[in-house]
């Protein structure tokens, strides 16, 4: 086990003409941690976690990520080819929209199975025993395999997701409000079972929400955007119990009580 | 205003006639027939790219032909022989019309032999008879990217081809086995040319896939609504893609062909009446017929000494 960060930000902006999307944000992220990234919408966090998983190029700054060979690489000179397996292979993507995160039209064995394709896997059993090996971690039936997620519900379709992810063992994964839209209890059993994959695998995680108890479950660390920066930083706990902008103390305000 | 013009051309004027025609040799002017050659070029240069070219309006709708009819008029020289098949047949509207099409605007020989044709266009077929060198097969090609339908956008599977990125393919063919328990594409089977690019080899049954593997021919694609051109040079490597444990296969007939009596050719199943009455016969019709001429008989041949007569 290395003390150098996984993935460390230094100075990361970016602008859309005039418009900000984020600017200046720094910080570090270790193995086994969870980050949470929280705002309002249009805060610049989804902007912010394009460019930590180089799907937008930065107007300043850089990224540099510990590959698993040890090598610390500046993310934004790897080439296509590297940054595609990277993708694939060490690092998950959770979308808001599964839709956008799965093959609609493909089996949920066939969407669980694509990575370990394009690695190069080329054994219908071993894919397939892994597949269904995945599926029933995140608690889909067995049975299910073979149907398309356009049959899936809302939680079903986040679950394969993660399965998706998971199945080449990443280090890190980037979650995009993977909760919202879905009704309470199977938020709470989808929070839940995050909770278990990221303790088990020890996993690292960037999750971006805007939902506080997400972020207090989930993540170790929090980080709070406003107008695309970064207004406070620190313990989850702390920032939430004690907060000290008056930003981020209206918004543990404006959560409601149950 | 065309008259108008016609007086201040730059070159000699030529009456039409033996000039023109030379000009116009196999339809297309010289300058199309360069510019589809340097495609065509290109793509002999990289096995199995899909090499963009600008594509001609032809006299024929799209999804007959016209990619086919390009590449045809674009390597058809004044000695060539030419045969054009359509799902293996010599007779069919397609094949006679194409065939017809160069008879007329190239004057060149046509022939219904294999073996006699130096330039051969198909449209899902490769000819049971093998082919040999100097030899040229030209498909018709309606989508020549394999990763279309798992990929819409044409950006993305040009990356994909750009960094070999066919992890995809499998995904079909994965949906494949969990759907049917096999591998049920039969057609336009996705096959690796060269050990690089992944290739469509058009809508070909995959019986015909072992055919092009180190064929003696040059095997030359075009799609003329989709605008691109490839090929495999003559003896290159052509694998059909498969999984370790289900591995390629090609369909095999449980009988010979009624006419001619010939295992292990590709056949097609030809209705007789409405009472379920039906026969499979070589989808080949040169292969069939040259069979039957040197004296191979089918059980429901029509002549009298075939065993189906005397049933």
């Amino acid at each position: 086990m290395t003390d150098l960060p996984l993935l460390s930000a230094r100075g990361l902006t970016k602008f859309y003409g005039e418009r900000l999307g984020c600017r200046d944000v720094t910080f570090d992220l270790h193995e086994g941690e969870v980050l949470a990234v929280v705002g309002e919408s249009g805060s610049g966090k989804s902007t912010l976690l394009g460019l930590l998983a180089t799907e937008l190029a930065p107007s300043a700054g850089a990224v540099h990520y510990r590959m698993r060979d040890g090598a610390v690489r500046d993310l934004s000179e790897l080439t296509e080819a590297e940054r595609r397996l990277l993708l694939r292979t060490d690092w998950g993507f959770v979308r808001q929209d599964a839709r956008e995160g799965l093959r609609m039209g493909v089996s949920a064995g066939g969407n669980v199975g694509e990575r370990l394709m394009a690695v190069g896997a080329r054994h219908y059993g071993n894919i397939r025993a892994a597949a269904s090996d995945w599926l029933a971690r995140v608690e889909i039936e067995a049975g299910r395999i073979d149907d398309t997620p356009k049959s899936f519900s809302g939680g079903m379709r986040q679950r394969l997701q993660i399965a998706r992810n998971l199945v080449t063992h990443p280090r890190l994964v980037f979650m995009d409000e993977p909760t919202s839209g879905l009704d309470v209890s199977v938020q709470a059993r989808l929070l839940d079972l995050i909770r278990g994959l990221v303790a088990e695998l020890g996993l690292a995680v960037i999750i971006v929400t805007h939902d506080l108890a997400v972020a207090r479950l989930l993540s170790h660390r929090i980080m709070v955007m406003r107008r695309g920066r970064v207004i406070e930083t620190g313990l989850t706990d702390q920032v939430l119990d004690d907060p000290r902008e008056a930003y981020t103390q209206l918004l543990v305000s404006s959560v409601l009580a149950a | 205003m065309r008259a108008a013009m016609r007086d201040d051309l730059p070159f000699p004027r030529t009456e039409v006639g033996k000039e023109t025609e030379a000009y116009n040799f196999a339809y297309l002017d010289e300058q199309t027939k360069r510019m589809i050659r340097r495609a065509i070029l290109k793509a002999i240069a990289i096995p199995g790219y899909q090499v963009p070219f600008a594509s001609r309006e032809m006299p024929m709708p799209y999804g007959w032909g016209t990619g086919g009819v390009q590449v045809t008029a674009a390597v058809l020289g004044p000695d060539d022989v030419l045969k054009v098949i359509d799902q293996g047949s010599d007779d069919t509207t397609n094949a006679v019309s194409i065939r017809r099409f160069f008879a007329k605007t190239a004057g060149v020989a046509t022939t219904t032999k294999t073996r006699e044709a130096t330039l051969i266009q198909t449209r899902h077929r490769i000819p049971e008879e093998p082919l040999r060198d100097g030899q040229i097969l030209v498909y018709q090609v309606p989508i020549p990217e394999p990763l279309r339908f798992l990929e819409p956008r044409e950006t993305e599977t040009r990356k994909l081809h750009a960094l070999a990125d066919y992890g995809l393919m499998h995904v079909k063919l994965y949906e494949d086995i969990a759907r049917h328990g096999h591998i049920a594409t039969t057609y336009a089977y996705p096959v690796e040319v060269a050990g690089r690019y992944v290739m469509d080899p058009s809508p070909t049954p995959k019986f015909d896939n072992p055919k092009m593997d180190m064929c003696a021919a040059l095997q030359l694609f075009g799609a003329g609504r989709e605008k691109r051109i490839y090929a495999v040079p003559p003896h290159t490597r052509v694998r059909s893609l498969d999984f370790e444990d289900h591995p390629f296969r090609i369909q095999t007939f449980k009988q010979p062909c009624a006419l001619c009596g010939a295992e292990g050719g590709y056949l097609d199943e030809v209705v007789l009446d409405d009472r379920g009455g039906r026969m499979f016969v070589c989808s080949d019709t040169d292969f069939c017929e040259e069979r039957r001429a040197a004296g191979h008989r089918g059980a429901m041949a029509a002549d009298g000494d075939a065993a189906g007569e005397t049933r």
